[in-house]
């Protein structure tokens, strides 16, 4: 199956080929009937359109290794969450996992961002309105006695996740989402490949804010 | 819990990680542009035919099209990309010869599909005005060989380059992007020709 065939000029030759043999297979049937080309047009295309979407959800997860950064009597936590950081189900996991031991706590909101506004690089937007949330949630985590720094973070979860491990290296990583059916980071399966793709311990809290509301 | 509270931890503040890389999105507009240009002529064709729905042959006559030596000129044009891609291959290797030897067969190649071409406008027997189908032969079949136009620029300067002595395996940039053009040029004749000509 031919990759990418703006990548190298190998994968464009290889796509040069597939492009000979699909017209030769449509020429060669359109020759013999009308509707017999139709049809293998349709047919070629559905399967080169299954080929290429089998080929995407195929690719493996790379796995990254977290370094550990902490001293012996400490422990860090990243929190990966976007707007149910203030929500009772996290912080009470939070205080929970701070118990007895010394903590240091980064809270990353992802920058979420439309598609079109992330291929344009307009994401000044996306990411006042992540600090915005991240500053709400750092105080209402204070009004709760629970000490943390915060980051905005990439519009992508995960690869906010990898970038944070990479400068405060987490013992453990607590990812906060909506509730099933209203999560579209669940709907992405982010809690899954985050499990597959970082050697640290990771643990899911489903905050429903509508709930917790009084 | 320990208090860290408003220290930053560092790069990244302006995360470009997942951002889509100017180089990747110039290339898609680019290819997004190329499409809509190509598809305009495209649906302007497919126009032509569908409005002529009880033709029994296509193109309707007077209208003859030199199917056969049009197809010539695709193999020469297909086999101009086995020779790039053997020119690349080569200086992957450090065969300095087969780059230099596989972008002049490639360059001559280019040349003869665009110098028949000519040929065929001059003998083919209608011109530009000669109604909606004689307008859309000559538009597209012009787009195109105005892409192996630039192709050929590409290639030449690739060429003058590789005399120079200015590749090398690890640094071929300079052969790899005309490359990929030439392919897609290529690519473009194929759907051209098969459209046109035999369907």
């Amino acid at each position: 199956m031919a990759r990418n065939p703006f990548r190298s000029e190998a994968e464009a030759y290889r796509f040069l080929l597939l492009t000979v043999g699909y017209f030769a297979l449509i020429v060669a049937a359109a020759a013999i009937a009308t509707w017999l080309g139709v049809v293998v047009f349709v047919a070629l295309t559905a399967a080169a359109a299954w080929l290429w979407l089998r080929s995407r959800s195929d690719e493996p997860v790379q796995r990254t290794e977290v370094s550990r950064l902490s001293g012996e009597d400490e422990r860090r936590i990243l929190v990966i969450a976007n707007e149910t950081v203030g929500g009772d189900e996290l912080l009470a996991i939070l205080r929970r996992k701070a118990e007895g031991v010394q903590t240091h706590l980064l809270v990353v909101c992802p920058a979420l961002n439309s598609q079109l506004r992330t291929w344009a690089s307009d994401e000044d937007g996306a990411r006042a309105a992540a600090q915005e949330r991240l500053d709400a949630s750092l105080a209402q985590l204070r009004r709760d006695d629970i000490e943390a720094e915060g980051e905005v973070g990439d519009g992508d979860p995960l690869q906010a996740m990898e970038d944070a491990l990479r400068t405060f290296g987490a013992d453990e990583i607590v990812i906060s989402t909506h509730p099933e059916g209203r999560s579209n980071w669940l709907e992405r399966n982010v809690v899954g490949v985050a499990r597959e793709r970082f050697t640290v311990p990771i643990t899911h809290v489903v905050v429903d804010l509508e709930a917790n509301a009084p | 819990m320990s208090a860290h509270a408003d220290t930053h931890h560092g790069p990244p503040i302006a995360n470009k990680s997942s951002r889509m890389d100017a180089t990747v999105l110039g290339m898609f507009l680019f290819i997004a542009s190329e499409a809509m240009l190509f598809g305009a002529f495209f649906t302007a064709y497919f126009f032509v035919r569908v409005v002529n729905p009880d033709a029994q042959e296509w193109p309707l006559p007077p209208f003859h099209l030199p199917v056969f030596v049009a197809g010539v000129n695709t193999i020469v044009l297909v086999t101009s990309s086995f020779t790039m891609h053997w020119a690349l291959q080569s200086i992957k290797r450090g065969n300095r010869t087969g780059l230099k030897a596989g972008l002049v067969l490639t360059l001559l190649m280019g040349l003869a599909f665009l110098l028949t071409q000519m040929l065929e406008y001059a003998r083919i027997g209608f011109n530009p005005s000669d109604g909606a189908f004689g307008t859309i032969f000559f538009g597209l079949t012009g787009l195109h060989g105005a892409h192996v136009f630039i192709g050929l620029c590409l290639l030449s300067v690739a060429t003058i380059r590789a005399f120079r002595g200015h590749f090398t395996p690890e640094h071929h940039h300079g052969v790899e992007i005309p490359g990929i053009y030439w392919h897609f040029v290529d690519v473009m004749w194929i759907v051209v020709y098969a459209t046109i000509y035999l369907l």
